[in-house]
């Protein structure tokens, strides 16, 4: 039985619908990939705050490559890992836009790890959501700076072991020790409890750049299905079984101005 | 307006700032820093956006992020700091978006030195950046036109949406001349519909050199390449001097054009008939004036600050109708007037004259 | 007990399974019978009883939007976000 919209009760209303900044476009990502939960999420954030027609949104190259294609927002697509940097042009000279960049762990963490620092240092009034799940998608899961101890990847296919690999990096951690910083927290979309606490995460994140406090970011835990080469469902465990100890969620940075919004 | 004795990075900084650049990123890096620091506080006094970069790699990728917004953008760097950029400026001339980059060439390869140097004629005319396209490139060989053409390549830039790279040597970025500046143009106000400043009541813009269908890649670069054939056919540009009865034609540019003029001037004062061909814009390369005259030269001299760079274009504009010698000076050196005044002789000397025809037109 | 349903994008949906597996009332299953234009098996909503109670969980789950959520109106509030619809609106 197929429940079409035109099926439905007159007397029933929508509570719930694809929110208006999020392209009616089909994504590219892999079935159970979080990456469309982040993209819904942002989306959602945008929509409420009513930031849709202000927003410039800043691609990344990785898997969410497209991300221009699924918002409805005015889009761009940085070199790998330069996003904050070409985030810092776009709102430096339009400085009451909402620049937001969306990054995965190899973009940012990686090639891109001085450009995110330097904003963060710079306090740039940029939002930044940060996709890290551990490997590189795009190019088929290789070791990314992020992967864990042990973790398997096609570029480290005994293992990451820290004599060769040295040690996932807490970008979250690292950049709250940054002055610029306003808002570094880390969240997870392993289950629909995170998903809550990451969506409030986002707005908070927005908020703090619409009150120009300075750098924001949102790490967001992720799953990688088919690289990981388990099940959607077992993914999101994954993430909670092997992700959450190494990669703790909780507010990193909050700038006491922040908790007023 | 008057002259003013002018550094050749500030004027070119100034030159900017009149012709209402809007952002700035750059970096610190002999022999171009000047042009950064007099930006610092000239941008900051007009209250237009001016920031040190962590690196050049950044500042390109801001450069692109402020030209993606529709203003008049620019950086400046010299040599190694360009060849950080190259993949930046990629990405910027597969987005249509107007951009002005400024090359202050010092010596290399490698760490190299802070010797004006020529050296990186390939890399700014023929790979600033991976793919199939080439950024427009004026060379100026003064102050003056440092000037001039910094006011033009943003007028180019926009006209064609492309990027275009000022590529002055070392000497021109340090030298101190006289020079007018032209009056202050108004940063503009409104911006392009292209610009990226959020779907306000108008469909999303999008930004991106990514083209994953080959065939809409392939179409793209048609595109590119029409806009490239257009340039090259309209924006040819060079200077000469004595070519009107010319045998041999000297060629160089910038600061090696510069000192070949006054070897050039002492070959005439000395009987032998030589010209000058400057070119201004090293792409699109000024192969037709080249190409003409060599129709009527018997031999041509290429000077230049490397180990012969422009001399392919040369060869490649006179397609082997007369000889090409080459006289340059590597690692920061600059040729001296006499050096050059050598090398025309030994040209001149080697030339050899159509013999007077016989009654019965047979050539002796 | 309210009411409510939902409405799949059976074209959108990629077969991922996760909304089965979050839904309270156990109404959704991956269609096994069913492909769809891109060859993914769809979920569906297997409700004979109305067991649905608009709860919007699964669509805080699908990664792909797929799922337009319905409930009575004595109970519709904003579902999705309910510590939203207290600050925002």
């Amino acid at each position: 039985m197929v429940t079409l919209i035109e099926d439905v009760p007159a007397t029933m209303q929508v509570v719930y619908q694809r929110p208006e900044s999020l392209s009616c476009v089909s994504t590219h990502y892999c079935p159970g990939c979080t990456h469309g939960i982040a993209h819904r999420l942002l989306a959602e954030a945008l929509d409420e705050l009513g930031l849709r027609d202000r927003t410039i949104l800043v691609a990344p190259v990785g898997c969410s490559v497209f991300a221009y294609n699924y918002f409805e927002v005015d889009g761009c697509e940085a070199a790998h890992g330069r996003a904050p940097a070409m985030a810092t042009g776009l709102k430096r000279v339009q400085p009451d836009r909402i620049v937001v960049t969306y990054q995965g762990d190899g973009d940012l963490v990686s090639i891109g790890a001085a450009e995110i620092l330097h904003a963060a240092a710079r306090g740039e009034n940029i939002t930044t959501i940060f996709v890290n799940n551990a490997v590189y998608g795009m190019t088929g899961g290789q070791m990314a700076p992020t992967t864990l101890l042990g973790q398997k990847t096609t570029s480290s296919p005994f293992g990451r072991n820290v004599s060769s690999s040295g040690y996932p990096i807490r970008m979250s951690e690292l950049l709250s020790q940054l002055d610029g910083t306003a808002y570094i927290v880390r969240r997870s979309l392993h289950d629909v409890a995170h998903i809550r606490k990451a969506k409030k995460a986002i707005v908070t994140a927005l908020k703090a750049q619409m009150h120009g406090l300075g750098f924001s970011m949102v790490e967001l835990l992720s799953s990688c299905p088919t690289n990981w080469g388990i099940p959607a469902d077992q993914a999101l465990n994954w993430i909670a079984e092997n992700m959450l100890p190494y990669y703790p969620v909780g507010d990193y940075k909050v700038h006491p101005e922040v908790t007023t919004l | 307006m008057s002259r003013t004795l002018l550094k050749g990075n500030v004027a070119i900084a100034e030159a900017a700032v009149r012709a209402g650049l809007q952002a700035y990123f750059g970096y610190p890096i002999t022999p171009q820093t000047e042009l950064l620091e007099y930006l610092a506080s000239r941008m900051v006094e007009l209250d237009r956006v001016f920031l040190q970069a962590e690196s050049e790699v950044a500042a390109i990728n801001m450069v692109y992020g402020a030209a993606c917004s529709g203003v008049r953008a620019m950086t400046s760097s010299s040599s190694p700091g360009f060849s950080l950029m190259q993949e930046g400026l990629s990405y910027i001339a597969a987005s249509d978006v107007p951009c002005v980059v400024v090359d202050v060439m010092r010596g290399g390869p490698g760490l190299g030195n802070i010797q004006p140097s020529q050296a990186d004629y390939f890399q700014v005319t023929r790979s600033a950046g991976h793919g199939d396209y080439h950024p427009i490139v004026l060379a100026p060989a003064s102050v003056q036109e440092a000037i001039d053409f910094t006011t033009l390549a943003f007028e180019l830039a926009e006209r064609y949406r492309h990027l275009v790279i000022l590529a002055a040597d070392g000497q021109i970025g340090q030298m101190m001349e006289p020079a007018e500046l032209p009056p202050m143009q108004s940063a503009r106000e409104t911006r392009p519909e292209w610009a990226l400043s959020g779907a306000n009541g108008r469909k999303k813009n999008v930004i991106t050199s990514l083209h994953m269908q080959p065939e809409d890649e392939e179409a793209f670069n048609q595109k590119i390449q029409r806009r490239l054939a257009k340039i090259r056919q309209v924006e040819q540009r060079s200077v000469e001097y004595w070519t009107n009865d010319a045998e041999l034609l000297v060629i160089g540019y910038g600061t090696a054009g510069r000192i070949a003029y006054t070897a050039v001037e002492r070959a005439r004062e000395m009987g032998m008939k030589v010209g000058l061909l400057r070119p201004q814009t090293l792409w699109p390369f000024p192969e037709e004036r080249i190409s003409e005259l060599a129709d009527e030269i018997q031999s041509c001299l290429v000077v230049e600050m490397n180990a012969g760079q422009m001399i392919e274009d040369v060869r490649l504009a006179t397609s082997g109708q007369v000889p090409i010698e080459f006289f340059g000076r590597m690692g920061g050196m600059i040729p001296m007037p006499d050096e050059i005044l050598n090398a025309i002789e030994a040209s001149y000397a080697r030339i050899t004259r159509p013999v007077a025809h016989h009654a019965n037109g047979v050539r002796g | 007990m309210t009411s409510g349903t939902i409405s799949i994008d059976q074209e959108r949906c990629k077969g991922c399974g996760l909304c089965p597996i979050v839904c309270p009332q156990h109404v959704i299953k991956i269609a096994e019978d069913q492909l769809n234009t891109k060859g993914y098996h769809p979920a569906q909503l297997i409700d004979p009883e109305h067991a649905c109670t608009g709860c919007a969980i699964c669509s805080l789950i699908c990664p792909d939007v797929c799922i337009t959520v319905f409930r009575e109106p004595h109970r519709a509030r904003m579902a999705a976000v309910p510590e939203l619809s207290k600050e925002v609106i």
